[in-house]
């Protein structure tokens, strides 16, 4: 009977040792936003499949490569610098566009999907907190989906670049112009702040007010995502007959209204694109939509507490 | 310390009442089946416990307030729910990384160990295997953590007689060693009578009866009586009768064994049956109160 007894607080020591372990935050955010890349592979693999139709276009366009370029000698340099960026500026373009709806969709579906599924009650088996798991979840759209775009995007002007110099070569047409018009880490540069300013710290607060929707939303969640900013617009519309609201959320998904570069109207990876980064830092508008990104998380954090399956 | 300590537990759900002032003290290394009928609250007992959802009242569930610190608390706390609730996208093999990556105190070599017993491979997805096969494998996944509170609400819903028993064999044999406490919901309840060293009734959120399975063995007995013994033991106030195969079986509540071998064959009850009494009771009491 003693041995047993002593047998028994032996075992309750060492629990108790194992007890104080714990995880440091960093490594299980790292696990949950790996969980998240698990089960969306879209989130890598969407944009990759539009850099994939991109670079089968821009080789059916090589035919006639040879040919642009002889054309393009002739026209002044702004012109020329238009023709020999334009498949630049089309992989830079799709590069923000895509993660924009990429994230919009996985936003949507984020904290309503573990509901659908009744996986939640797997989830929240475990020891990683809401905290944890809402930020994991917005990080995607805030921090992972800018960082693949950005890459993507970079092989993708590698690869033009590469097989534009190679196929002029081939053809006994020289290099130079091409070379000297385009300065690709300047291009990327420029594409990559205009992916941080406009394509995710601009719409932010859209971001998180989707994952909040979908923390919340006990059905279609698409529905109460869309419909009461729609109402709001249209009452405002209705009776001060002022469009305030509905200028407010176009600027934050087009990146209008920042002072982020400028001349605004100018491609942004355009050379004569001055940065501004002290004006959009300054910018209340920035700051304002930070402000709201955290209300919205710190709801869907809150709400995310009190669900169970849906 | 108690594993679980409840004062006064109370959970309404709108104009439903589904905890109605619940006292609970479960002591570390016991095994507790609450049983009750559906609706009775018996889910939301537990996911009150397992900090799930708000409560009123005291709950503290190895000395912490499950609500506000879930998180802690399931360093120590494993629960399979009463449904299938793995993800159905999941791979075993990102199950197995997963919680390894974020559990403190899961041994992944010890639920690949008990997966190399199933037919289960490593590459497959939770939506590909059989309702069976995701049940072993969330098993697997859960006795390789090293809790000190395992609750299992309905774990062997749907599954076959043959998974269900050994279920239980796996988890007694392979996981319970007396410093770990389980907590179990199911309506198989003879399947787990033998498991169990308490036991509790809950119903319309409220605990009716609650008892060790020591005590619940040395209180009542069962006797099938013959028709011509039947008023003689009838004059004993047995606390709930049926008919089995022509006779009456009777149980009594802390009856004379002796006294009750004259009359006909004494057996140990099931808790089903006892169920039923208590549960019968509870329903003429509540028609007398009408």
């Amino acid at each position: 009977m003693n041995t047993q007894a002593n047998v028994v607080t032996e075992a309750r020591a060492e629990s108790q040792a194992i007890t104080s372990a714990v995880i440091p935050a960093s490594r299980l955010l790292f696990w949950s936003v790996r969980r998240e890349l698990w089960e969306n592979r879209w989130i890598y693999l969407a944009p990759l499949a539009v850099a994939g139709l991109f670079l089968l276009g821009f080789l059916i366009s090589l035919i006639h490569l040879t040919g642009r370029m002889r054309a393009a000698m002739v026209l002044d340099p702004m012109q020329q610098y238009d023709v020999i960026a334009r498949p630049y500026d089309i992989a830079g373009g799709l590069m923000m566009i895509t993660p924009m709806i990429v994230a919009a969709f996985y936003c949507l579906d984020a904290l309503y999907g573990e509901r659908r599924d009744r996986s939640i009650l797997f989830w929240k088996s475990l020891p990683v907190s809401d905290v944890i798991t809402v930020l994991a979840k917005a990080s995607i759209p805030l921090v992972i989906l800018p960082l693949i775009a950005f890459a993507i995007a970079v092989a993708m002007e590698l690869i033009v670049l590469l097989v534009s110099s190679a196929v002029l070569l081939a053809g006994g047409a020289s290099v130079g112009m091409l070379w000297t018009h385009l300065s690709l880490p300047q291009m990327l540069l420029l594409l990559l702040y205009h992916i941080v300013t406009v394509h995710t710290l601009g719409p932010a607060p859209l971001y998180a007010w989707l994952l909040l929707v979908s923390a919340w939303a006990r059905r279609a969640p698409f529905l109460w995502a869309v419909l009461p900013p729609l109402a709001i617009g249209g009452l405002e519309k209705l009776v001060f007959n002022t469009t305030y609201f509905a200028n407010v959320i176009a600027n934050r998904l087009t990146g209008g209204g920042t002072e982020a570069v400028t001349p605004p109207d100018a491609f942004p990876t355009h050379p004569m694109t001055h940065l501004t980064p002290g004006i959009f830092l300054s910018s209340s508008g920035l700051w304002i939509g930070l402000a709201v990104t955290a209300v919205f998380l710190y709801g869907a954090i809150r709400v995310r507490r009190y669900q169970g399956p849906s | 310390m108690a594993c679980i300590e409840a004062r006064a537990l109370r959970k309404a759900f709108g104009n439903s009442i589904a905890l109605d002032g619940v006292n609970l003290r479960v002591e570390e290394g016991r095994i507790l089946g609450i049983i009750g009928p559906n609706g009775a609250g018996k889910t939301t007992a537990l996911n009150a416990m397992l900090g799930l959802i708000p409560y009123e009242g005291e709950l503290r569930v190895l000395g912490r307030d499950p609500w506000n610190e879930r998180d802690q608390l399931m360093r120590d706390v494993s629960f399979i729910a009463d449904v299938a609730v793995l993800p159905r996208w999941m791979r075993v093999s990102e199950a197995l990384d997963f919680l390894a990556g974020v559990h403190p105190r899961f041994d992944r070599a010890k639920a690949e160990g008990f997966l190399t017993k199933t037919s289960i491979g490593h590459h497959r997805k939770v939506k590909e295997l059989s309702k069976g096969m995701v049940t072993q494998l969330h098993l697997a996944l859960i006795m390789a953590i090293d809790a000190r509170l395992l609750v299992l609400d309905e774990p062997t819903l749907g599954l076959d007689i043959l998974f269900r028993k050994q279920f239980y064999d796996s988890l007694l044999n392979d996981y319970f060693d007396r410093s770990r406490t389980i907590v179990v919901t199911t309506h198989q309840v003879d399947e787990i009578q033998d498991v169990l060293t308490d036991v509790v009734f809950i119903n319309r959120g409220r605990i009716v009866f609650q008892c060790s399975m020591e005590e619940f063995e040395s209180r009542y007995s069962e006797i099938t009586v013959n028709p011509e013994k039947l008023s003689a033991a009838r004059s004993l106030k047995p606390i709930y009768e049926r008919q089995g195969l022509g006779r009456s079986v009777l149980l009594f509540d802390r009856a004379d064994r002796q006294q009750l071998a004259a009359l006909g064959e004494v057996r140990k009850p099931s808790i089903a049956d006892l169920f039923i009494a208590v549960m019968g009771d509870q329903a003429g009491q509540a028609q007398g109160a009408a």
